[in-house]
């Protein structure tokens, strides 16, 4: 149990940076969520706190120590990978105990560990087999038995669920909210999947092309997203992005599309007249009514209670609404967007704009 | 998923397996029967007749001294080989996989080896170990060593087997390099996590995972180190001084093509064809049991 901090951080492979500065404090006992589109640096990352990596420049300390120049096996830190990676040539009780056994723990304490986690987390009578005897998901509670049993400062999960099939996800991302509430760990976890970043984090890291573009409690980013990348990330199906400027006044946004004038309910916006904005609405904050925003809707897809209506502008922006009920049809609509729940970003840098900024 | 493509009628297999099988059966199944049928044979010193004597070769050769004498040194020798070349492959296929600049240059070199015929492979390490004309081997005297192959017995076999050894260390380092490669990464990053320092990771991961492999190549140098080594003994020393290199394979064909008696000749190649057969049922006895995946 530690409490983590990362100080601009930035890595380069050769020529191509890959981490463009990321700081991020953790505080013990969290549960911190990376998440972010492919590629966009996640890995790497965990793998620079773990030790696999080195970074270019920054700093990392776990409780407050430096870990500059110290190999993983001095970092007392575990990680779950996506693939499990687990030892082949070993059963169950041999790859959990491996940490352990190397830290020169007396036998009978490696086996009251071991028999403890795998007690946890329901593989006790898996015990003796070897990994290849085992299904995936059995799999990944081993992985996840070896680093518990180590009691480390830090865990680290990379995508550790992406390799299973859609149930055994919601259950096992369960049960690791559930152990890493009960055991009380510090801990980094990287996914790609919303879903699992919105109901895991304590806090998540919401990553952008080697940037850490927002860190934040998950409703926090829900309703009140640092960026359009953010905002159009966080969600399902993803925020509406419209092009608007500003009137004259701040006190409103008048849409590219069709000239609808949106109010702002919460106070004007900074800036000149005609100053290039986006208006952010959540799909599921939209409704019917008359004098609203004409869509040509061109697709309905019914979910049972609700239906997910996918259309367009008259200049041709996509639009997508979520509305109760099932009775939809193709053809011209008219969408309402309610003033209080508009999220309001600088046309050029997509920053969100606050009321009075 | 294999394809398996199903050939209509026998014929048309037979006649495409048919240049395979009639190379295997000019080249090896007829001279193998031919040291077969011989080895039961005795003709006597001037060729005039032939008899037919059971299993008396046989026991001629397994009581011969000599013979004992000369399996013992092929023990020797083919260990030393089979370790020397196992040991050093296993050591450049380890640093080889490291990432390191020149991989692939470095890689190149280290299969040359293995294209270099065995007579070839003798007159470069003559050129090195020549006690008059070899740069080391002037090199060792000029030092006070007494070095002289051509005299010293013991000098003659550490030259073959180290000659022997350098043929066959490409070979291996292939399937070292291969199974290396074969292990994923972030198994071996677990174990870093886990605590291990690169030393354990070698012995309780890698070489594990290794041991299937390491066992295959085993045998197979033991099977080159007891047949294809004959052609490194012979341009390097004709089997002496004396009978210091003499190996079972060597005095095969010193007792056949020097001395013509070919019924002994003939059932010593029985002889070690037998082992052979038999090491390689245990091969494949073992590596079906111990594939870890
Ligand atoms: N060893 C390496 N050498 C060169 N480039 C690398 C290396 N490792 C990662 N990269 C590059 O760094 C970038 C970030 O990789 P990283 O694995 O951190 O992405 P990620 O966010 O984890 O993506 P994913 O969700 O697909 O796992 C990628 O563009 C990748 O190509
Ligand atoms: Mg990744």
């Amino acid at each position: 149990m530690a409490t983590l901090t990362l100080q601009d951080i930035k890595k380069s492979f050769g020529a191509t940076a890959v981490l463009h500065g990321v700081d991020l404090d953790v505080q013990d006992g969290e549960m911190i969520v990376i998440v972010g589109a492919s590629g966009c640096g996640k890995s790497t990352l965990l793998r620079i706190v773990a030790g696999l990596e080195t970074e270019t420049s920054g700093e990392v300390l776990i409780a407050g120590q430096s870990m500059k120049g110290l190999e993983p096996a001095d970092r007392d830190v575990a990680m779950v990978f996506q693939n499990y990676a687990l030892y082949p040539h070993m059963s169950v009780f041999q790859n959990m105990a491996y940490g352990l056994k190397i830290r020169r723990m007396p036998k009978d304490e490696i086996v009251r560990r071991v028999d403890q986690a795998a007690a946890l987390l329901g593989i006790g009578h898996l015990l003796q087999r070897k990994p290849r005897e085992l299904s995936g998901g059995q799999r990944q509670r081993v992985a996840m038995g070896r680093a518990i049993v180590r009691e480390p400062k830090l865990f680290l999960f990379d995508e550790p669920l992406s390799n299973l099939d859609a149930k055994l996800r919601v259950e096992l991302r369960a049960e690791i909210r559930r152990l890493q509430r009960r055991l009380g760990v510090t801990s980094l976890f990287v996914t790609h999947d919303q879903v699992e970043a919105m109901t895991l984090g304590d806090r998540l890291v919401v990553m952008n092309a080697g940037r850490a573009a927002q860190i934040a409690t998950p409703m926090e980013i829900w309703e009140r997203p640092a960026d359009t990348y953010v905002a159009g990330f966080i969600g399902s199906p993803s925020m509406n992005l419209l092009h608007a400027t500003l009137e004259a006044g701040g006190g409103a946004a008048i849409l590219d599309a069709g000239g609808l004038r949106l109010p702002f309910a919460d106070g004007p916006r900074a800036g000149a007249a005609g100053r290039k904005l986006t208006i952010g609405v959540r799909p599921e904050h939209l409704r019917l009514g008359e004098g609203g925003l004409g869509v040509m809707v061109e697709l309905v897809e019914p979910l049972g209670g609700e239906s997910v209506l996918h259309g367009k502008l008259a200049d041709g922006t996509p639009l997508t609404a979520r509305l109760p009920g099932a009775r939809y049809g193709d053809g011209p609509m008219q969408l309402m967007l309610p003033p209080e729940l508009l999220h309001v970003f600088d046309g050029e840098t997509g920053k969100r704009i606050e009321a009075g900024g | 998923m294999r394809k398996k493509v199903i050939f209509k009628g026998t014929l048309l297999p037979y006649l495409l397996l048919a240049p395979q099988l009639v190379i295997t059966a000019i080249f090896f199944f007829w001279p193998a029967g031919q040291a077969v049928y011989q080895s039961f044979l005795r003709e006597d010193a001037f060729g005039n007749s032939v008899q037919f004597v059971g299993l008396e070769n046989f026991l001629d050769v397994v009581n011969d001294q000599t013979w004992l004498d000369a399996a013992g040194r092929t023990l020797v020798f083919s260990g030393s080989v089979a370790a020397l070349a196992l040991g050093s492959a296993l050591f450049l296929a380890v640093q080889a996989d490291k990432h390191i600049r020149g991989a692939d240059v470095y890689k190149t070199l280290l299969i040359w080896p293995y294209a270099v015929a065995p007579a070839i492979a003798a007159v470069l390490w003559l050129f090195m170990f020549h006690p008059n004309i070899g740069l080391f081997g002037r090199m060792l005297n000029g030092l006070g060593v007494p070095w002289d192959y051509r005299l010293n017995g013991s000098q003659a076999m550490l030259m073959v087997i180290m000659a022997s050894a350098w043929k066959q260390v490409s070979y291996n380092f292939i399937f070292f390099l291969a199974g290396l490669q074969s292990i994923p990464r972030s198994v071996l990053e677990a174990a870093a996590i886990d605590g291990a320092r690169p030393a354990r990771r070698f012995w309780t991961i890698i070489f594990p995972l290794l041991s299937p492999t390491a066992f295959f190549l085993l045998v197979v140098n033991l099977v080159y180190a007891f047949f294809d080594t004959f052609g490194v003994i012979h341009s390097l020393t004709h089997g002496g001084p004396g009978k210091a290199t003499e190996t079972l394979i060597y005095r095969v064909y010193v007792d056949g093509v020097i001395n013509v008696n070919f019924g002994s000749s003939s059932a010593q190649s029985v002889i070690l064809m037998i082992l052979v057969v038999a090491l390689t049922v245990i091969q494949f006895r073992y590596v079906e049991r111990k594939v870890h995946y």
